[in-house]
């Protein structure tokens, strides 16, 4: 399989900090990459240099180049709206419109003129429903409100909404990290079954979570890139010192 | 930095292998003991003992699965856990044929003597040395050491070869010694068989040392 996404030398800043250095990766298609660090290292940055969410930050600056399905997105020629269709995201709060549960999923599916009737909206609500595991449990109360779900719930609705508009790369920031357990293997086994229609990029700072769900594993710490590998290498036998010390816990 | 949590259990475990090694080893020498001075006592507690062996290994068992539940051990903490894992049970069997040699010198020890004919002393010696190296090699991380350890697998090879041909022969030239003999030819096995069982600790060694699993392949 190919590569969705390809980073070279990239650079980030707000205002005079710097937060990402000269990062060099590819993020291949229809793959699950986890990245993990601690607090700070740029994760969640990194994360929304892909969909261009940095845009929003005034004093914030991208260098370099990143390439999706070979064209660089930082192109000024670039449709914004069409990137962030394309590159959906989750994030660690569920974040659901105070709305019913249709209303949430069918928003992007009308902002983007995606449906040719009634039906047709009707239909790929359920679609995106079904796809995030969710349309058994809300089926019989779509008209209610989205903030009626439990946590995990409101999270797979989240899913539903980024997967409503058909995306290619779906960016989960640390998606299952206020849900217990049961709602976190529901997120987890999501996230591996998408995979095998999405390019899936998810932040975690769950160790564990990150080698259950990941074919690959970047480590970052202070905005650089340590080490990129086979999540199966890396939880064995990483190649950098610094990414044992931290996958084990050695420092903090 | 401090210490965490998962380092003073590894400690332990590691203490809990290095004890039962010592132990094995122990066994193994006081078995050929038993055989070259003729003293059935002595086979008699090697025999006893090995219960102590096997209550060590399940020790050990409990200990490494406890660790893997409850530390979700990563990189070189789960090899070590999962090379301790593993060369415990060797270890155990390798203490299973001291056993099983004490029970021999029970035997032979009431037949006439045939032992100082044959080379099974240097044998033991040989395979003595190599478990010993092979545990050192494993606590001080030693990946060059074990790999030698593995090519000395071939003087006990060797050694059991003429060891073989040796009693074989003198079961022709004197019939009376056939059933010394034919028992001393099964311990000379069993020395054979823990060669090969320091040879898989040391395969464990090397992947702890270098994640690499070596086993199997014909080239170290
Ligand atoms: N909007 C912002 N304005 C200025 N600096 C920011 C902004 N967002 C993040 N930073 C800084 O950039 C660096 C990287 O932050 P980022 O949020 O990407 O880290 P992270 O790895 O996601 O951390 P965490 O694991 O805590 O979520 C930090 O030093 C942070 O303080
Ligand atoms: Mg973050």
């Amino acid at each position: 399989m190919g590569d969705k996404i390809s980073i070279k030398n990239l650079n980030f800043y707000y205002g005079k900090n710097q937060a990402l250095y000269d990062i060099s990766m590819k993020i291949p298609e229809r793959e699950v990459m986890a990245f993990v660090g601690p607090s700070g290292c740029g994760k969640s940055t990194f994360l929304r240099v892909f969909n261009r969410m940095n845009d929003t930050i005034p004093y914030a600056r991208v260098e370099g180049e990143v390439k999706i399905d070979g064209k660089n997105i930082y192109k000024t020629k670039t449709d914004v709206v069409a990137l962030r269709r394309k590159v959906g995201m989750v994030f660690q709060k569920s974040n659901p419109f105070p709305k019913s549960i249709f209303e949430n999923v069918a928003y992007g599916i009308r902002i983007n003129k995606m449906h040719s009737g009634k039906k047709d909206l009707a239909d790929r609500v359920e679609k995106a429903l079904r796809d995030a595991a969710l349309w058994d449990e809300v089926s019989d109360r779509l008209n209610t409100s989205a903030f009626g779900l439990s946590g995990g719930q409101q999270q797979r609705l989240c899913i539903a909404r980024a997967l409503a508009v058909q995306p290619e790369v779906i960016l989960m920031d640390e998606p299952a990290s206020a849900l217990d357990p049961i709602a976190t293997q529901k997120i987890e086994e999501l996230v591996v079954e998408l995979k095998k229609k999405y390019t899936i990029v998810i932040v975690t700072h769950n160790m564990q979570q990150a080698a259950r769900i990941s074919d690959k594993t970047a480590f970052f710490m202070l905005g650089k890139l340590i080490e990129v590998n086979p999540t199966e290498k890396m939880f064995t036998n990483p190649d950098d010192e610094l990414t044992e010390d931290y996958i084990t816990g050695r420092f903090g | 930095m401090e210490t965490r949590i998962i380092d003073r259990k590894l400690d332990v475990l590691r203490d809990k292998l290095l004890l039962l090694g010592g132990t094995t080893e122990k066994a193994v020498y006081l078995a050929m003991r038993s055989l070259v001075e003729r003293d059935s006592d002595l086979a008699r507690k090697v025999i006893e003992d090995d219960k102590i062996i096997n209550a060590m290994e399940l020790e050990i068992d409990q200990m490494s699965v406890e660790i893997l539940a409850l530390q979700q051990p990563a990189a070189h903490d789960l090899r070590f856990v999962i090379s301790v894992a593993k060369i415990t049970p060797i270890l155990e069997r390798i203490a299973d044929h001291a056993a099983n040699i004490a029970e021999a010198s029970l035997i032979i020890n009431n037949e006439p003597e045939v032992m100082p004919n044959v080379e099974l002393p240097r044998m033991a010696e040989i395979a003595g040395e190599m478990l010993q190296r092979a545990l050192d090699a494993f606590t001080s991380e030693d990946a060059k050491v074990s790999k030698e350890v593995i090519k000395r697998d071939k003087a006990i090879d060797k050694a059991y070869n003429k060891v073989f041909d040796k009693l074989t022969k003198l079961m022709i030239d004197n019939p009376s010694v056939t059933n010394g003999a034919a028992h001393l030819l099964f311990v000379a096995k069993h020395l054979e068989r823990i060669g090969d069982y320091v040879k898989d600790i040391c395969e464990m060694n090397v992947y702890l040392i270098e994640a690499a699993f070596i086993k199997h392949k014909s080239k170290v």
